[in-house]
């Protein structure tokens, strides 16, 4: 072996041993890396792992479970909550699906309907919904308004009445969340490549039609991720029904998000607050699972 | 004329107004409570909008102008509340950049893998909604001696925020090649310069993107705001407004155009960043 081959074989040997930070990592990188981690870590244990340990901890107590369920206003928040819930995610993620169709088309003015689309959107939650709070407050507020110069009918008292007021927070749940989740299924629609469709066309199959054989199918694991993770989000909503309606007519809009923090802060039983927000793990935890399962199963698409 | 109309061309004609009565459904749907909003802000006094007005009878930017200067005894903390709402919003974008950009550097360069336990936990608490979290939270803040102070929603903020943030950082941290980082380091370069002189300024478009997500977040957040914060020095926009419904015979159209106010940045950087956004959400692993 000469000198050069011997220089060129420790070359070797080096370069084999050299980077790629994968594997092992030692001495001094291990701990920059460590150090590089540590401030997550710090905050994710310490303003997130403990307070929700702190959390399961005030709500050990089986006798709080008890009296929540003796409780009717809780058991009517739970009936709210999950028409809230049911109705207001379902509905948004069905009219987006159909509306991301319609942005598709391409127009000028319906890429400048899209701008405007958005706005709900770009909208902070505490305007938008302090103005929706406003639009029907009662007589003489701009929809009572409006229904009386377009029908000549004085609208309902909207928050008098538990129903109406139930759909006003829907309405305004639908009103805000709605544009986003479009441009998500727009850009799933976007990425179905344009041949498929060219294919169902050929083969006769346009409209709606296409729609339900080519389409949707291709977008339902998009459709299903959505529609599970929105449902985790609304559960959590404070917002919408806060501002809103604030839970009037006397508390029966009440969602569980709301009532947790009415029970902690308003009725001073911070212990029965943390046990209605742990309530809703028997819904939460399969939502989760079967968000994790339908994340992974993404990749067999297409 | 008597042109007459074959099948498919009337079908197309009307496709086409159908679809020109949904845009103007859109529009209208997507402009009423924006609109509500300026009939009340744009109101000289602030009882007005309860006498059934469709449009602002006499329109003035006078409550604009009242917010502005601090002109009503309400409103004379306007801009320490904005400055308030400013701090909580930089501060959790700077940390949630600086925090999720360190840890997806040393998870997803370095490969430092044996703290996915970590990086799990951190997805489960972005699923968890905020709201059933903020008892045992504001608890804990007692606690830690963070009551009344803006630190402590900054400190959920952050904690909501980076989670995503690393999971995004690391999905555009793939499109850089790898082989940067090896050349640097065969070069003598320690882990903080490969960081500091590669990963930041390549990574600089995704640091921005998950800046702007944090700024929003925190902006749009009010329920740790409302429960964490109580001295009127420490009120923020948000609470500000929220407080408006406590106080009888407030003027409304003062609370509206402090909305308006309050909503203006958050749209300015959306339509700014409109193009940025839609990128940023087919990148973010939506897509089928």
């Amino acid at each position: 072996m000469s000198g050069a081959e011997q220089v060129l074989a420790i070359g070797r040997h080096r370069m084999a041993r050299w980077p790629r930070w994968h594997g092992r990592l030692h001495g001094s990188e291990f701990a920059w890396a460590i150090a590089f981690v540590v401030p997550y870590a710090a905050v994710i244990i310490v303003f997130g792992v403990y307070p929700i340990l702190f959390g399961f901890w005030m709500a050990s107590t089986p006798s709080l479970y008890a009296d929540l369920f003796s409780d009717p206003v809780y058991v009517q928040t739970l009936v709210t909550t999950v028409l809230f819930v049911g109705i207001g995610v379902n509905l948004k993620m069905f009219l987006a699906l159909l509306l991301s169709g319609f942005f598709t088309r391409p127009r000028w003015w319906i890429k400048a309907i899209l701008l405007i689309y958005i706005l709900p959107w770009a909208l902070s939650a505490i305007p938008a919904f302090t103005s929706f709070h406003w639009m029907m407050i009662g007589p003489g507020s701009f929809l009572d308004s409006l229904s009386l110069a377009l029908f000549g009918v004085e609208g309902p008292i909207w928050f008098n009445d538990r129903w109406l007021a139930l759909g006003c927070n829907i309405v305004a749940y639908v009103w805000k969340w709605m544009p986003f989740w479009t441009l998500i299924f727009l850009a799933a629609r976007m990425a179905i490549p344009r041949d498929i469709h060219e294919a169902a066309d050929i083969d006769g199959a346009s409209g709606f039609r296409r729609f339900v054989h080519v389409t949707f199918p291709l977008l339902a694991n998009v459709y299903l991720i959505c529609t599970l993770l929105s449902t985790i989000w609304a559960l959590g909503d404070f917002a919408t029904v806060s501002l809103v309606s604030g839970g009037a007519p006397k508390r029966t809009t009440d969602v569980l998000a709301t009532l947790t923090i009415r029970y902690a802060f308003d009725m001073a039983k911070p212990e029965l607050g943390v046990a209605a927000a742990m309530s809703a793990l028997p819904v939460l935890i399969p939502l989760v699972i079967g968000l994790m399962r339908a994340v992974r199963t993404r990749e067999v698409q297409l | 004329m008597s042109v007459a109309l074959t099948p498919g061309r009337r079908r197309r004609i009307i496709g086409e107004a159908a679809s020109a009565a949904l845009g103007i459904v859109i529009v209208i749907w997507s402009l009423m409570p924006v609109y509500n909003m300026m009939l009340v802000a744009l109101d000289p006094e602030g009882e007005n909008e309860f006498d059934g007005n469709l449009w602002p009878p006499e329109p003035t930017l006078d409550s604009f102008r009242a917010v502005l200067t601090g002109g009503h005894w309400y409103l004379e903390r306007f801009w320490l509340q904005f400055g308030n709402s400013l701090y909580i919003g930089l501060m959790t974008m700077f940390l949630t950049v600086l925090i999720s950009s360190l840890a997806s550097f040393a998870i997803g360069r370095m490969r430092l893998t044996k703290v996915w336990v970590l990086t799990d936990t951190a997805l489960l608490i972005y699923v968890v909604p905020a709201s059933l979290l903020a008892i045992p939270f504001s608890r804990l803040m007692y606690s830690y001696e963070l009551m009344d102070r803006l630190l402590a929603v900054v400190a959920a903020q952050v904690m909501f925020a980076t989670p995503f943030a690393v999971l995004i950082l690391q999905q555009f941290a793939k499109l850089i090649p790898i082989e940067f980082d090896e050349a640097a380091r065969i070069d003598g370069a320690t882990p903080a310069q490969v960081y500091l002189h590669i990963y930041v300024p390549l990574m600089a478009p995704a640091l921005a993107a998950v800046g702007t997500y944090a700024l929003l977040l925190a902006w749009d957040e009010y329920l740790y705001q409302y429960l964490l914060i109580s001295s009127p020095k420490n009120w923020t926009v948000a609470v500000a407004i929220e407080q408006f419904f406590d106080v009888d015979e407030a003027p409304w159209n003062y609370m509206m155009a402090m909305a308006v106010i309050y909503a203006l940045p958050p749209v300015a950087i959306f339509y700014g960043l409109s193009h940025y956004m839609a990128t940023g959400l087919t990148a973010g692993g939506v897509k089928g």
